[in-house]
């Protein structure tokens, strides 16, 4: 216990070379790198959707995730339900600071459409999930601030602020606790264009994955401004399934189930 | 003609029945929906013989999928059946996908009936030529025919190169007698083709795509039986009737989109022989979308195309020289409500043609769409010209499984 107080009395010595932006930098530097390796993942996910007034509606998912060396990663999400977009997909190249690639496939017109990315800060099926929000966090997309350490629920977290790089954000800045312990990001407050705090992203239930990679069970977006809230569940996850290039292409978008 | 089409129907019963009675053996993935529609026409027909006022119709088209061999194995089975209160044309059954899918790393075969779709312009479809249009489903041609086919898919670094064997053609569906949304007279049951070998021709088609950054290219060619029908009028003792003749044609198509932001830029261009003179027809233009409009989540895009045959006023399509301008709004709420309005005018003679698709759901599973399309300033020597009283409002509720 003392040894503890005494590291933590030197804590701010040893830091005090570092500015608050170097901090915030090397913090998620250091947590981009912990989760760097993971190669391939999919998921189940499900989508509860809640106004104001309590009522709900349900969209499921599938969704595949490629992770790609010195880019963002490239992702597949295929709609179950509601049973009208069954078979809907949708391919998404990210990029760091460069605008995604992005198409959607309309099962009923057998149609591939290449559509805008400046949609970035739209909702995500009609959700409090904006396209941002799930887009695959690379670390040149925003500048850092390291704020302080708090904990939040009982988890000792950094808290630092960030801006992004990229064009067509929804947000001014966001206010993010990340665990120190599996280094994940588990709750975020989201600050609209006019500075005003706009939704709270809190997420838990974390596994870890091949002995290393943490990932939420569940993700909770709760919109101030409007009172609507989002949840997602995510289920059977699993990684380096063998995926490559080939399932994330125009054909694959078109028979993904 | 009708042979074949109960022998298709048949077949798929049997197909159906089959896929039932294993559906808890082979665990059968089960969707579709279930839909009816209502029209409504504010002005009386122009020929006596087609029905006035209003029409019901119900349709329904299920999907079953199976897959075996860790998904890269697969068959899919949508049969779609229509009934139609006054035209017994509309009133049909067809297959739509009847296919087998083997998946391999870097190429996919295709086995039967299948629906293929080319192309990236939106107010019409110039490449898209594998499939028989779907005519008495819906005036805008977006419904297809299911066309058998075996289609070998490599997809390389070089592009996609999509290679089809079509042994079989389906003629395009026409509204009956009693029908709207037709000429004047109706076109005829009999029809003639250039080939011998009649709706037995084997017909080819390749295409190759590839994705250059922004941009995403395809090139495409086309030998067989013309989808698109001439309409020849012909004298018989029972007066004068309009018959199908379908042409062996050559047809090459070019389909460009680039994706510059909030902007879009489509260009779709054709090049066909062999149905009377030579000629070349084009669509292209733009949708810019604005984001978050009025401080919502909603988008509205702004397209304008302009269409060019250069046939000319001898075109057979209506769109020799015309421009369409549209809207399209999405709410991006739950209901996933969205508005689709646009207009195609005329340069030349001035017709045109308004149309205005709306949508939203309802709870988890139904789905509320309207549509309307009117039609104004109509030249008689336009072929628009036998649909200047067949405005119509359109009601439809689908029920999704």
């Amino acid at each position: 216990m003392k040894i503890y107080i005494l590291i933590l009395m030197c804590l701010p010595l040893l830091v005090a070379a570092q500015t608050p932006a170097e901090r915030g930098l090397e913090i998620a530097i250091e947590a981009d790198q912990y989760d760097t390796g993971f190669g391939d993942s999919s998921s189940q996910m499900m989508m509860t959707l809640k106004n104001a007034n309590g009522d709900i509606s349900v969209r499921k998912m599938t969704s595949k995730t490629l992770e790609v060396n010195g880019d963002g990663d490239k992702g597949l999400t295929v709609f179950k339900e509601p049973a009208d977009i069954k078979g809907t997909a949708f391919l998404s190249f990210t990029h760091v600071l460069d605008a995604d690639d992005q198409w959607l496939y309309l099962p009923a017109l057998k149609r591939v459409k290449r559509i805008s990315s400046k949609n970035k800060s739209g909702p995500f099926m009609g959700s409090e999930f904006a396209f941002e929000d799930l887009s695959s966090r690379e670390v040149p997309k925003y500048t850092y601030e390291f704020l302080r350490e708090e904990s939040v629920a009982g988890e000792e977290c950094y808290v630092l602020e960030t801006k992004p790089n990229y064009k067509h954000s929804g947000y001014t800045r966001s206010i993010v606790w990340i665990s120190k312990k599996i280094l994940q990001p588990i709750k975020v407050d989201y600050y609209d264009r006019k500075n005003s705090l706009l939704k709270t992203m809190t997420a838990s239930e974390f596994n870890q994955y091949l002995g290393q990679y943490w990932r939420p069970h569940q993700m909770l977006m709760v919109n101030h401004q409007t009172k609507k809230e989002t949840r997602l569940d995510f289920s059977n996850y699993e990684f380096k399934t063998g995926l490559t290039d080939r399932s994330f292409n125009k054909s694959s978008l078109k028979r993904a189930r | 003609m009708y042979l074949g089409l109960n022998k298709l129907s048949l077949f798929s019963v049997f197909s159906l029945g089959f896929l039932l009675c294993c559906e808890s053996a082979l665990a059968v993935d089960w969707s579709g929906y279930v839909a009816a529609e209502y029209r409504s026409f504010p002005q009386s027909a122009l020929d006596e013989e087609q029905f006035n006022h209003s029409n019901l119709s119900f349709s329904f088209e299920p999907e079953l999928y199976h897959e075996w061999n860790d998904g890269d194995d697969s068959l899919t089975f949508v049969p779609f059946v229509r009934w139609d209160e006054h035209d017994p044309k509309r009133s049909h059954f067809d297959v739509r996908e009847l296919v087998w899918l083997h998946v391999e790393d870097d190429w996919e075969l295709r086995v039967g009936i299948d629906k293929v779709f080319w192309g990236v312009t939106e107010s019409q479809h110039l490449v898209d030529v594998i499939n028989q249009t779907d005519l008495v489903e819906n005036l805008d041609g977006e419904q297809k025919l299911g066309q058998a086919m075996v289609a070998l898919s490599l997809i390389k670094d070089w592009g996609t190169l999509d290679l089809y064997v079509l042994p079989s053609f389906r003629e395009r569906t026409f509204p009956g007698k009693e029908g709207r949304f037709r000429s004047l007279p109706e076109i005829d049951d009999h029809v003639f083709y250039e080939s011998s070998a009649k709706d037995r021709h084997v017909d080819y088609a390749l295409r190759w795509s590839q994705m250059f950054d922004d941009w995403d290219v395809g090139i495409s060619h086309f030998y067989g039986t013309s989808r698109e029908p001439r309409i020849i009028p012909k004298v018989t003792p029972a007066g004068l009737v309009l018959t199908p003749f379908y042409d062996m044609i050559n047809q090459t198509g070019i389909d460009v989109q680039a994706t510059l932001d909030e902007w879009l830029w489509k260009v779709e261009l054709i090049h066909r022989s062999g149905q009377g003179e030579t000629f070349n027809a084009f669509t292209g233009g733009f949708e810019y979308t604005f984001v978050g409009v009025m401080d919502s989540v909603a988008d509205f895009g702004v397209i304008a195309e302009y269409l060019y045959d250069d046939r000319g006023t001898d075109a057979a399509t209506p769109f020799d020289n015309d421009v369409f301008v549209g809207g399209r709004l999405a709410m991006n709420d739950v209901a996933s409500s969205e508005v689709l309005f646009g207009v195609v005018a005329d340069v030349n003679k001035g017709t045109r043609f308004y149309s205005v698709e709306a949508s939203r759901r309802f709870g988890d599973s139904w789905i509320l769409s309207l549509e309307g399309r009117f039609i104004s300033n109509v030249s008689s020597s336009d072929s628009l010209s036998s649909l200047r009283h067949d405005d119509v409002i359109q009601l439809e509720l689908a029920r999704h499984f």
